[in-house]
């Protein structure tokens, strides 16, 4: 090797460099450096590939929906909505978060069918969400979402996953396996019981007459630095109309089944793109207040019927688009994205949610994007 | 008696925000690698990183004009030339990653609509506008260059460990936080 340079180094290192022990302390280099490679790949779950990730959990998803490029591996089916909230000032006593202060803030927003199917036929016996994002003049955000079920089936994301894979058909043969999902809930008696509790419920008929519930505890801190346990939820202004049950009236004996063509597979997001453009949505923002000893990291359970609820503002929307045209396509309701005011809880499922919303964003957001489901021209119907 | 003039050692500042950015980028390295593969921390950890990033970003600034505007110590001889390049583009290489990491999270958080939420009520400003094929590619960018990192940490640290401990030629002294004389010391004033 020339060296032009008039380093003094060359074949003949003048170094001392001492070849007693040098094998020894090259090895211990190597150790050092397994040691932390080794971390780094423990820390990063290389060594335990079947632990559960926000990657596993939304392969979970894909497998049972499969993959649809562009959407949401969750509450793939949906439609933007814009509208305000009015704050009444009810909920200063809880939160400093300035979307509580009186005044109004702009919602976007976000209407869908859970499931990852983004072409799948409207059910009213399916789970519907509202996801909302509150911004605040001060530039904080708050993101929610929010399911017409008041509970969840499950405690933590580990059960959640089981319960998934437990009680959805088999892609392959369409059909639930009876056996294994009665041998989840049988081991879960918080499952039996919240399951019940939704048994009870009878499903509306839309998006617009639903409540939405937030599930997860959360905590509100207030400007005295006082934490409040609190669950919220959306209460509809418009009146409740029970689901049709589908096949009700062809039980007439001996007449021919009267010729009702199959409804629209968008049936109900036309609904509610007609009810928007005929009258805004209203829905009351309640706050539910927990006492101490009120379990935080259960959202399969309630609490307490006679839990104070504060009713803090009013929910507004007043317009609609396709997610072909809304913001929201690219929007990841993240529930732990939050103001200062507002932390999360205890609750597993708020982080878990948070690592698999992401994960399914990241994916969704580098893939080409369709058309959904409801079109542009049928949002201006 | 300054304790920035002993010319066998880095300046003070340099030396002390090595060790101090050592630290908090190995931190954060591993708080990034765990967090992307965890359910029930990722609130957590993701709580801490984005700050986390923003210090060392504000750190990597100060110490590149640090580095910019002292001299620094002489490379023993024991460093031969074809290694002085090497150590000349790893150190350009990882003053690079320092302010490109968060710079990129930054800039992915911004693309994917997210607020950049430090602490309290404060948070950043968007340094994009939201699109979302640009997310996808910082996202993934920010992933790569996290793992030239942590690469770039481990080839450091091994090629340093080499000069201190097989050829023992005090490399590691012209970095250490205290003041080490110079071997063929002149002594103390």
């Amino acid at each position: 090797m020339p060296d032009s340079q008039s380093n003094p180094v060359s074949e003949p290192a003048p170094a001392p460099f001492q070849r007693k022990g040098a094998i020894g302390r090259l090895a211990a280099i190597g150790v050092v450096v397994a040691v932390i490679a080794g971390l780094f790949l423990y820390a990063g779950g290389w060594l335990t590939p079947h632990a559960l990730t926000p990657a596993t959990m939304v392969n979970t998803f894909e497998h049972l929906n499969g993959v649809h490029d562009g959407f949401r591996r969750n509450h793939a089916k949906g439609v933007g909505v814009t509208g305000y909230f009015e704050s009444n000032g009810q909920g200063q006593a809880l939160s400093k978060a300035q979307v509580f202060q009186p005044g109004r803030v702009p919602l976007v927003g976000r209407l869908a069918f859970a499931g990852g199917m983004p072409f799948a036929a409207d059910s009213p016996h399916d789970v519907r969400s509202l996801a909302l994002l509150f911004k605040t003049a001060d530039g904080e955000e708050w993101r929610t979402g929010m399911i017409n079920i008041p509970i969840f089936p499950v405690n933590n994301p580990q059960d959640f996953h089981a319960f998934l894979v437990a009680t959805s058909p088999d892609p392959s043969t369409g059909k639930v396996n009876g056996a294994a999902a009665g041998a989840f809930i049988g081991a879960h008696p918080e499952t039996q019981a919240a399951l019940k509790i939704l048994g009870g419920n009878a499903p509306t008929s839309g998006f617009g007459d639903s409540p939405y519930y937030a599930l997860n505890a959360f905590r509100f801190v207030n400007a005295k630095g006082e934490s409040t346990p609190v669950r919220w939820w959306a209460k509809p202004d418009q009146s409740f109309a029970p689901a049709n049950a589908a096949p009700a009236d062809a039980a007439t004996p001996g007449s021919a089944p009267p010729p009702t063509p199959p409804p629209d597979k968008n049936f109900m997001f036309d609904a509610v793109i007609a009810q928007i453009h005929s009258a805004p949505l209203h829905w009351h923002l309640m706050v539910i207040v927990g006492q101490p000893g009120d379990p935080t990291a259960q959202a399969a359970s309630q609490w307490p019927a006679d839990r104070q609820q504060i009713d803090v503002g009013t929910i507004t929307i007043d317009a609609i688009q396709s997610e072909d045209t809304s913001p929201v396509r690219d929007i990841n309701f993240d529930p732990t994205v939050l103001p200062d005011g507002i932390s999360v809880s205890d609750d597993p499922l708020l982080s878990a949610r948070s690592a698999a919303y992401s994960q399914s964003f990241t994916r969704r957001e580098g893939e080409k994007k369709i058309p959904s489901a409801v079109s542009t021209a049928e949002v201006q119907k | 008696m300054s304790t920035t003039s002993n010319p066998a050692q880095f300046a003070f500042l340099s030396r002390i925000l090595h060790w101090l950015m050592a630290a908090l980028l190995i931190a954060m390295l591993f708080i990034g690698v765990s967090m992307v593969r965890s359910l029930g921390d990722y609130h957590w950890l993701l709580a801490i990183h984005r700050p986390l990033g923003i210090t060392i970003l504000i750190l990597a600034l100060i110490r590149l004009v640090t580095r910019l505007s002292n001299r620094t110590p002489p490379l023993p001889p024991t460093v031969p030339s074809s290694e002085r390049a090497i150590m000349k583009l790893s150190e350009f290489l990882m003053y690079a990653l320092f302010i490109a990491l968060p710079l990129v999270g930054w800039a992915m958080l911004s693309a994917g609509h997210y607020p950049i939420v430090m602490f309290g009520s404060f948070h950043l400003p968007p340094i994009l506008p939201a699109r979302p094929e640009l997310y996808a590619t910082l996202r993934k960018t920010h992933t790569i260059l996290a793992y030239l990192l942590f690469l770039a940490f481990l080839a450091h640290m091994s090629g340093v460990l080499f000069h201190q401990w097989v050829i023992r030629d005090g490399f590691l002294g012209r970095m250490l936080p205290w003041t080490v004389r110079p071997q063929k010391g002149e002594g103390r004033g």
